[in-house]
């Protein structure tokens, strides 16, 4: 019970942090995340360059925060994507049942067949790495799981008293579904979709350090690792503060997942 | 029993035709023209006709795809047009590193899990238990090519003790086991994370029953209770995720084996791409998909297995 409030400060900090610095790098950043100056590479942390510069004399601590703003802005738009697909498909198996159920559920466990990797790689080979493959890979992965989580909280509340009384009253499936069932699963929504927004940062990170996802010169936490990579014996300090960001963004996230869930069910916390 | 096993077996197929059916068809949506890509910009268009002709390009896409599901059905996944050479000879060069990464690192995943988790559920409560679950939190957010970046960072750059990447070829058996032990580790701990939880979780649920309680009246030593008693009923939860976990170590493989520069089918799949190899990617693909169904169609027969009374539900 104690470590409930924990996990939801922390991550909510973590959270903060991260989208704080994504919003905050729309209008200001130390530097040009993108200037290079090659006279300046490999510069030590001072006052001026924070965390010191890159090999090419781009400041870390600027791309830093604009690979903040690719991997929030990437995970948000991916999880929104497959929630909105992944809840209408759940709540239309819920309301419907029958054969429709049957067919949605099938196809959402066939959809697990294919990791978000598989799929950008597909659609990398057929029309070349990029951003928008990347997001659209990530999304499409997202809508089984909110298919399934949408539908097992709405087939709780197909069962509730006042549901049946709303249809005894005359009400359609519809109505009902947008007047009592959608209000009641938005908690277990929006858990999972806090869960997802985690698993969207690691797999941006993942398929752009692959070279699947941002394209240069776009900063990007994957990118930045995946450039560090190859001057490892050079300066192996370039590879530690992307990691960290990343990290930092999925915990936090995990976290704020945890701590909401506990929160939204506290006879869970207990259980657990 | 018997017709559980039919009806698994059934969908089982049925989820094989779909998967090979997405990846074809997603695949051959493909704007631009094969024949061109093989032949460079410099070619004519009849010798360009003359091979999309040969390569049955213009053939109806049904067409195509059942020939192309024939041929992978009998081990032909038609010819590479980047590397010449027929798909299936590509595979079977490359397929042995992928599966020893593969094995080595689930291996070293569930030694990590079961000891860790094991450990945590017998101190609950204690510093033991909360260092496990920090470590836990923490090695679920870290991805899998950030800590490899880190070993080779530690053990290459720094103590110089292992190879940052590479492989030797398997003629230096020595040489190939230390380029894996980074990578095998890699992947592992970011599983272990997570199936550590899961361990902890379930043999702390058994460890609550009357048997347990049973065993530790007539006196049996703690440490053959936990792993002769509890952790055999526990391991239907266990089971679930590795099997989930399976999904993500084809996906982890494919990246692990780029961070170090392995040989196997995560690099090739990745050379494909650079070359809009199609009928390379394609089976490549479709290999890791069903991979990942067949495992699943593993997990669920293996529950009859673990729980015999299951066998009864299902029937």
């Amino acid at each position: 019970m104690k470590r409930r409030p924990v996990n939801l400060i922390f991550g909510a900090a973590l959270v903060a942090l991260v989208t704080g610095a994504a919003l905050l790098s729309l209008v200001w950043t130390p530097h040009d995340p993108v200037a290079l100056n090659v006279a300046n590479r490999f510069a030590p942390a001072s006052a001026t360059h924070w965390l010191g510069t890159d090999q090419l004399g781009r400041d870390v601590a600027s791309m830093l925060m604009a690979g903040a703003r690719t991997s929030v802005a990437v995970a948000f738009v991916a999880v929104v994507l497959g929630a909105l697909a992944g809840v209408v498909l759940g709540l239309t198996a819920a309301a419907l049942g029958g054969l429709v159920d049957d067919a949605i559920m099938r196809l959402a466990d066939f959809g697990f067949a294919f990791p978000a990797l598989l799929f950008a790689i597909m659609l990398a080979a057929v029309f070349g790495p990029s951003l928008t493959n990347a997001v659209i890979a990530i999304a499409f992965v997202n809508v089984p799981t909110f298919a399934r989580v949408a539908r097992a909280a709405a087939h709780q509340v197909w069962t509730r008293g006042y549901v049946l009384a709303a249809r005894a009253a005359g009400r359609g499936r519809l109505a009902i579904t947008l007047d009592h069932v959608i209000p009641n699963i938005a908690a277990p929504v929006i858990v999972q979709a806090t869960i997802e927004f985690a698993i969207g940062i690691l797999a941006e990170a993942a398929l752009s350090y692959l070279g699947l996802g941002v394209q240069p010169p776009v900063p990007s936490w994957g990118r930045m690792l995946a450039e560090a990579q190859t001057l490892l014996f050079l300066a192996p300090h370039l590879a530690i503060w992307p990691g960290l960001c990343i990290m930092a963004a999925v915990m936090g996230f995990n976290l704020l997942g945890d701590g909401l869930r506990d929160a939204a069910d506290p006879r869970l916390a207990r259980a657990r | 029993m018997a017709p559980y096993l039919i009806r698994r077996l059934a969908g089982f197929a049925a989820t094989l035709l779909a998967v090979s059916a997405v990846v074809f068809f997603v695949m051959n949506l493909l704007p631009g023209d094969p024949a061109l890509v093989i032949l460079g910009i410099d070619s004519t268009e009849d010798a360009r006709a003359a091979l999309r002709a040969q390569l049955g390009l213009d053939d109806p896409p049904l067409l195509r795809y059942a020939a192309w599901v024939r041929g992978a059905l009998g081990g032909d996944f038609g010819q590479s047009y980047m590397f010449k050479v027929p798909v299936a000879d590509l595979i079977r060069e490359r397929l042995a590193m992928t599966l020893t990464l593969a094995v080595a690192a689930m291996a070293l995943t569930v030694a990590l899990a079961l000891a860790a988790g094991v450990y945590a559920a017998a101190s609950h409560g204690r510093a033991g238990d909360w260092a496990v679950m920090a470590a836990s939190q923490v090695g679920i957010a870290i991805p899998a090519f950030w800590l490899s970046i880190l070993l080779v960072i530690l053990f290459a750059v720094v103590l110089r003790w292992l190879p940052p990447g590479g492989f030797p070829g398997w003629d230096d058996p020595a040489g190939a086991a230390r380029a894996l032990i980074l990578p095998a580790t890699a992947l592992a701990v970011v599983q272990a994370a997570v199936l550590a939880r899961v361990t902890r979780s379930a043999v702390l649920e058994v460890m609550g029953q009357d048997f347990v309680r049973t065993a530790t009246a007539q006196g049996l030593p703690r440490r053959r209770i936990l792993w002769r008693h509890v952790l055999p009923n526990a391991l239907v939860p266990i089971v679930t995720i590795v099997g989930l976990q399976f999904a993500n170590l084809v996906t982890g493989t494919i990246v692990i084996e780029n961070v170090f520069y392995l040989p196997g089918l995560g690099r090739l799949v990745f050379q494909g791409i650079a070359n809009r190899d199609l009928p390379l990617v394609q089976a490549l693909v479709l290999l890791f998909a069903v991979a990942v169904v067949t495992v699943n169609l593993i997990v669920d027969l293996a529950y009859l297995w673990i729980d015999p009374r299951l066998k009864g539900r299902v029937g």
